[in-house]
């Protein structure tokens, strides 16, 4: 099981909590898990088969590059956050 | 002031390493180029039948455009192509991910060249190609453009005062997942971890501050340019001074609804871009009079058209509340960040989100951040681009808490330092990060060991302040081509654009590998067609990521001259090794050969050697930088002198000092001149009345003292030489840390950038 650190704007989907422990192989299957116990939460991850742009996925300590192909350790961290830019 | 900068010899920066290139100093591989005016940069492109574009620019910051009449100019002799916003292709309202952010191709079609509205004063509103400048010039006077002026919207408060004017009649805001419409707000986000009221019921003592800072412009020498030549088989060439040939492809193909093959950028030497130069502006248009005029078109933008027409660095507000125990733990931290992203979504608020309390420990944290559409040119990253606002107002904050408990500000933010397995506050985990050195490298600094004598000549009065900032540094994608030349030496083909030295640094990755000089490694940065895909340059991934790519090529390299070396002495290719530029045989030590040795039998052993890296890298490694100021304010005049500045940073590894201190020092300039001088000075229609570099106040040689650096190496530990990003992080701190000095010289706490003379003025006379 994962551990998914919900992002403020998704909250509401998830009943107010926090975090949530949801099982997935890969950061796809994580995703469609979380959509099947939360609706509406997918659509607002992926775009087009793949992580919205401007957001990031990180799983552990460090955002993904492998997309929603990314595979997952029992216990990982996963958050959703902005994609960070520079200059 | 006496510098310590290292000496230009091969020394490396601590010594405590065995590299032979990596933290020597050699001279830049572009470096005779640069300084002879052989290189070439975007105005020095010349093509056969080329026009010469020029651009007719808004001169309301807010009006709907009511009708075009382009017929004079058409008529007028000379001229080739007029076009306006009815030329471009209308591009799609969505998203396309850039490698780092991404860009909504409408929004960045009309930045480019408005269609029925225009946002900011300088956007861009018809475009002409002619014979010669000058002709181009004469036309656009004879454009006849009527608006209907509306009233401009100049501050992210003027932007969420109620009844304000709306700027995009389509955006539907999101505030807090709530879609929202008729607004300026584009996003309404938060992060929130533990207990926020909790947190602060617990503390002894909060202190909460909002800061402003006005918008800047990165300052770059070199003015944008665009060369595009629209050909009959539908494709697109383009000459451009960019940060990201591949990125600026992505923005123009998509402009221009064309499949990104079918567009070749040629990214040309760039002087400066400090993220100014990842968004595309003349490009497209250059493109389109191409098409219309079926020759290369050239645009030149002038200083004016810079200032107001491309992405400077947000202004906006940031407030801070912490709170602390009595023993100056703190428990709880609070922030609301409201950035303007100018006439378009798209500030760095996301960012400045994700920094502003990243130096330190704190369990309870909410995060607010807004992204607000004012009549400003569309914003675009600067350097770090977001934390230097949120250091200037965490630094602020946690320098008072330091001084009403009475402790030392460096042991107060060692001991809420952030470390490795911290959690941050937008909620990932630290990975092993270098806070807690710098701190202590700042504590032990001649600088902060020195004595300040608080008056100087004339009723002077002087303090010292000091301050953190953090940066993330990216990774993402970079590819590199090795190939081994038979006189020994190396071609090394890469698609980063050289901004700051990076050319050296890759090619010394690569030596260090081969075994060679970084002389002997000859690096040259290659269009869209000739490299694989790369990132752009920032993000200060360039050293960290193409080295990487660089490091696997030349591993590449070395595995396939084993087998050469194994061919040769008819052995097997594990029976070989290597080792400092030379290739052995295991089993017979008199059996070796250099590697400019065995280039010279490539051909006796199965022709030529070439090998590329290519790789995808999550994350650089976040930086911490730790400045120290010493300021002299006089209270006549309210100016401010910066007597002695350090910059202390965690850098992993510095593969080339030079430009590492390089790095750190323009950074710390650049930070002191947003914190002292710079600012858009806006009359009350919007209109940037400072648009030159005369009157747009930037620091030069003669207002600083040499920036000391203290470069600390606190090896990255997934990169094979511990590189970590440099380049952005030292402009967080500067900003914060000029205040804290200002403070400690005159005992006002300033929450206005920049600080200059007229607000100091006002200040000690309010004191008074």
């Amino acid at each position: 099981m994962a551990r998914v650190f919900v992002p403020y704007n998704m909250r509401k989907l998830a009943g107010g909590k926090t975090e949530v422990n949801v099982p997935g192989k890969t950061l796809r299957e994580l995703i469609e898990n979380l959509e099947a116990r939360f609706p509406g939460m997918k659509e607002l991850i992926v775009e087009d088969d793949r992580l919205k742009p401007g957001l990031a996925a990180i799983v552990g300590e460090q955002p993904t590059r492998q997309g929603l192909m990314t595979k997952l350790e029992p216990e990982t961290e996963v958050h959703f956050l902005p994609a960070i830019s520079g200059g | 002031m006496v510098a310590t900068r290292k000496p230009a010899t091969g020394r490396p920066v601590n010594g405590k390493h065995n590299y032979k290139v990596i933290g020597t100093r050699p001279i830049r591989h572009d470096g005779l180029d640069k300084v002879t005016g052989r290189a070439i940069y975007g105005a020095d492109i010349k093509l056969p039948g080329l026009a010469h574009g020029a651009v007719l620019r808004s001169p309301h910051a807010h009006a709907i455009i009511k009708k075009v009449d382009t017929s004079r100019a058409e008529k007028l002799a000379g001229v080739y192509a007029v076009i306006t916003g009815a030329d471009m292709p209308k591009a799609d309202n969505r998203e396309v991910d850039l490698g780092e952010g991404a860009a909504n191709l409408k929004w960045a079609s009309n930045n480019v060249m408005a269609d029925d509205k225009v946002n900011y004063r300088g956007q861009p509103v018809a475009a002409v190609a002619a014979v010669d400048q000058n002709t181009a010039l004469q036309a656009l006077g004879l454009i006849k453009v009527d608006y209907e002026v509306l009233p401009a919207v100049r501050d992210v408060r003027e932007a969420m005062a109620k009844g304000a004017p709306v700027i995009l009649s389509g955006l539907v805001g999101d505030d807090l997942g709530k879609k929202v419409k008729n607004t300026n707000m584009a996003r309404h986000f938060r992060h929130e971890f533990g207990n926020l009221d909790e947190g602060f019921k617990k503390s002894k003592l909060v202190v909460e501050h909002e800061y402003e800072l006005a918008t800047v412009h990165q300052g770059y020498i070199e003015p944008h340019n665009a060369t595009a030549q629209w050909t009959a088989d539908n494709r697109v060439t383009v000459w451009t001074s960019t940060q990201g040939a591949f990125a600026a492809r992505r923005q123009i193909a998509g402009i221009l609804r064309l499949d990104d093959s079918r567009v070749k950028v040629i990214p040309l030497e760039i002087g400066g871009g400090f993220g100014g130069k990842i968004p595309v502006y003349g490009e497209p248009v250059a493109a389109v009079l191409s098409r219309k005029c079926a020759r290369p078109v050239k645009l030149l933008m002038d200083r004016k058209a810079v200032f107001e027409s491309t992405g400077p660095t947000p202004g906006g507000t940031v407030k801070v509340k912490i709170g602390v125990d009595a023993k100056g733990k703190m428990l709880a931290a609070d922030a609301d960040i409201r950035f303007e992203s100018g006439g378009y979504p798209g500030s760095p608020v996301g960012a400045g989100a994700m920094c502003v309390f990243a130096a330190y420990n704190i369990p309870n944290t909410r995060i607010d951040g807004y992204d607000i559409v004012t009549n400003k040119p569309k914003s675009a990253a600067y350097r770090a681009p977001g934390s230097t606002h949120v250091a200037f107002a965490t630094e602020g904050v946690v320098d008072e808490i330091a001084e009403k408990l009475g402790m030392d500000k460096i042991d107060f933010r060692m001991m809420n330092s952030a470390k490795e397995g911290t959690r941050r506050a937008d909620g990932p985990i630290f990975p092993k990060i270098g806070h807690e050195e710098c701190l202590a490298a700042a504590k032990n600094s001649p600088h902060w060991k020195s004595k300040l004598v608080k008056n100087g000549p004339n009723g002077k009065k002087r303090g010292r302040g000091i301050a953190s900032g953090y940066w993330f540094n990216i990774g993402l994608k970079s590819v590199v081509t090795i190939s081994v030349n038979t006189d020994g030496t190396a071609a090394l083909v890469e698609g980063s654009t050289d901004i700051g030295g990076s050319r050296a640094s890759i090619a010394m990755q690569a030596a260090e590998v081969l075994g060679i000089p970084a002389e002997d490694v000859r690096p040259v940065v290659v269009d869209t067609e000739s490299i694989g895909y790369t990132d752009v340059t920032g993000g200060s991934r360039t050293c960290y990521a193409t080295g990487y790519a660089a490091y696997n090529a030349a591993q590449s390299v070395v595995s396939i001259l084993k087998e050469r070396a194994a061919k040769l002495w008819d052995i097997k290719s594990n029976d070989v090794d290597f080792k400092d530029g030379v290739f052995f045989n295991k089993s017979d030590a008199e059996l070796k050969l250099t590697f400019k040795q065995l280039a010279k039998k490539l051909d006796e052993t199965g022709g030529p050697v070439s090998a590329t890296g290519s790789v995808d890298l999550s994350a650089a490694g976040g930086g911490y930088g730790i400045h120290i100021a010493d300021v002299e304010v006089d209270p006549e005049t309210g100016k401010t002198d910066v007597l002695r500045y350090t910059a202390i940073q965690d850098v992993g590894r510095a593969i080339h000092p030079s430009y590492v201190e390089g790095q750190i020092q323009g950074g710390a300039v650049q930070g002191i001149g947003w914190a002292l001088n710079e600012e858009y000075f806006m009359d009350q229609q919007g209109r940037m009345s400072n648009s030159s570099f005369l009157d747009y106040r930037m620091p030069t040689t003669l207002d600083l003292p040499m920036i000391e650096t203290i470069v600390l190496e606190v090896p990255n530990p997934i990169h094979p030489f511990g590189v970590r990003g440099v380049g952005e992080t030292p402009i967080a701190p500067p900003v914060a840390t000029i205040a804290n000095a200002l403070y400690d010289a005159v005992g006002v706490r300033f929450r206005q950038a920049p600080m200059k003379p007229g607000r100091v003025m006002e200040a000690l006379a309010g004191k008074k």
